[in-house]
């Protein structure tokens, strides 16, 4: 166990490095975000989404590949 | 000393036909020919030494094994160097060689524009509403893969064995990024409902450790000893494990991340510390944890996660890299792969649902999680089956992956250019750049050579045995000069650049 946790990184340093890359914003700011998010494009897949899902499912069917 | 890693992507897509009859051997032809229609280049691919049967362990199963090409299907090369064909009733893309990871990522982009274009070309060709529509995913969720191959140049100095047992540990838990999700589980023996979700579309598919095979018995390492170079002096790794990732970083963290290993073993610089016990299970293990946390066992009795042994890797690729510098990937994407490494290992290991925008099996989750609270589904309703087949609709009006606000890389202006402008710095761009000055005087091309027809003599072939030469540095000027197909063979009898 000793070995697995000092694998695990410290994230300080390593984000600010990063940070001009990913953006990434405090967690709990950005929870509501990704929720607000998460529910447009929960909307979005309802109106694209494959009208019979069970017959596009079942037909989506291929030969084997390598 | 590790050599300049080389790459490129080849794609089998899947394919689905709406209100027409055609199977999909003839629609994946469809599907080229409508993109051909507007170009010039019917160039046919050129079979001359083809040897898919040739085993990198020394084997000879050429008689053996059947051999994997179908001569008789459309085929053939395209300006940017790449080739477009149907292959096992699939239409497949592979990408020119590429001297760097970004340019591979700008290729395997370019090469989804083709699908696109296709898919509306054959659209408007086909009546009464009839589509084809093509899906950069790899399986079918009834058993059936088919598959995204990486390729790398590797030293054939570099002892077979040694490679097969250092680079297993990466394809084994690389899927934690580059894994495009799955929805169930087509594992021999599984049943619907034993696995819920799971990181990787192929792992289910793996039942071997190395081994010849492609298409069925699959090997998490393919021996597959057909360099399409100077055989003397290198391997194409033919690398069979992989995801298709909709996600420009998973496909830049995939490739980036496994020519930078290769490039460690090459330099023997990764010893056998993180060898694995039992890789065919541990591949499933991995892939049938999105929490992560299983722990795998490595042969000297260690166990590790499979996050823990990436922070291994990306720990040795660091110090690999200050004693060897990083220039078999070139120093900026070199940088930017470890940079990216990183990034995704913090994410995965503080949240997955931090590099929603990243990697494809987490981006997908949120949505087969998210729809199935919203709508109270069981794991097993087929609406979220639907979900995981259409986020890899390549229509940008049905793609699911083409909304979730995965982060890209690649500029589309960049990646339509690439359509027809081949690579500068391999030899793709001697083959794209004669495809498109003299294509009526070639007879066919292929990886290694171009055969020209013009007209006073036997054909000619043109070897092209080195990757990294027939670039624009080297021939850009002799291709300007030359105004026909004879004038470049002339030439190129005295001095052989390519």
């Amino acid at each position: 166990m000793a070995e697995r946790t000092k694998k695990q990184r410290p994230a300080g340093p390593r984000e600010q490095s990063s940070a001009t890359e990913t953006e990434t914003a405090p967690a709990a700011e950005s929870a509501d975000r990704l929720k607000a998010e998460l529910d447009g494009l929960l909307d979005e897949i309802d109106e694209v989404l494959e009208t019979n899902a069970e017959d596009f499912v079942k037909s989506y069917v291929q030969k084997g590949g390598q | 000393m590790a050599i300049p890693k080389v790459c490129g992507i080849e794609t089998e897509y899947g394919i689905v036909v709406r209100n027409a009859d055609l199977n999909a051997v003839t629609a994946s032809s469809m599907l080229i020919n409508a993109f051909l229609g507007r170009t010039e280049t019917r160039t046919p691919w050129d079979f001359f030494d083809e040897q898919p049967g040739n085993d990198a362990r020394g084997l000879l199963l050429g008689e053996i094994l059947a051999p994997d090409i179908e001569t008789h299907l459309v085929n053939t090369v395209l300006t940017n160097g790449a080739r477009y064909y149907v292959d096992h009733a699939h239409p497949e893309c592979s990408t020119p060689e590429c001297r760097t990871t970004t340019e591979t990522v700008l290729y395997d982009r370019a090469a989804e524009e083709i699908m696109r274009r296709s898919m509306q070309r054959a659209k408007a060709l086909l009546p009464n509403d009839g589509e084809i529509v093509v899906y950069k995913n790899n399986s079918d969720g009834k058993g059936n893969s088919y598959g995204c191959h990486e390729n790398f140049l590797v030293d054939r100095a570099v002892p077979f064995g040694r490679l097969v047992s250092q680079i297993t540990p990466h394809f084994v838990t690389r899927q934690v990024f580059t894994g495009a999700g799955k929805v169930g589980c087509e594992a021999p023996g599984s049943v619907p409902g034993d696995v819920a979700y799971q990181l990787s579309q192929r792992a289910d598919f793996f039942e071997e450790e190395v081994g010849l095979e492609t298409t069925l018995k699959r090997p998490i390492v393919n021996t597959r000893d057909e360099p399409h170079c100077d055989p003397t002096k290198y391997r194409r790794l033919h690398v069979i494990v992989g995801d298709a990732n909709m996600s420009e970083v998973a496909t830049f963290l995939k490739v980036g991340t496994t020519a930078i290993v290769l490039s460690m073993i090459e330099d023997d610089a990764l010893g056998n510390d993180l060898v694995l016990a039992h890789p065919v299970t541990a591949i499933r293990q991995v892939s049938n944890d999105p929490s992560l946390r299983t722990i795998i066992a490595l042969a000297n009795g260690k166990r590790l996660t499979a996050l823990e042994l990436q922070w291994e890797l990306l720990d040795q690729a660091r110090s690999w890299a200050d004693r060897h510098g990083l220039d078999s990937v070139t120093v900026d994407d070199g940088k930017r792969i470890l940079e990216e490494w990183e990034n995704v290992l913090i994410g995965l290991e503080r949240d997955p649902v931090s590099v929603a925008n990243v990697v494809d099996w987490v981006a997908k989750k949120r949505l087969v999680d998210g729809y199935a609270e919203r709508h109270s589904l069981q794991p097993t309703d087929v609406r979220l089956k639907a979900i995981d087949l259409q986020y890899s609709d390549l229509r940008a009006d049905r793609s699911l992956a083409m909304r979730c606000g995965l982060r890209t890389l690649v500029d589309h202006d960049a990646a339509v250019q690439a359509i027809e402008q081949p690579p500068e710095t391999t030899r793709a761009y001697f083959r794209g750049t004669c495809l498109a000055r003299f294509s009526a005087d070639i007879v066919a091309a292929n990886w290694d050579s171009i055969v020209f027809d013009v007209g006073r003599d036997p054909l000619r072939r043109v070897p092209m045995m080195e990757p990294l030469r027939g670039t624009k540095a080297l021939t850009g000027d002799l291709l300007t000069s030359c105004t026909n197909a004879a004038e470049l063979i002339e030439r190129l009898s005295e001095t052989t650049p390519t």
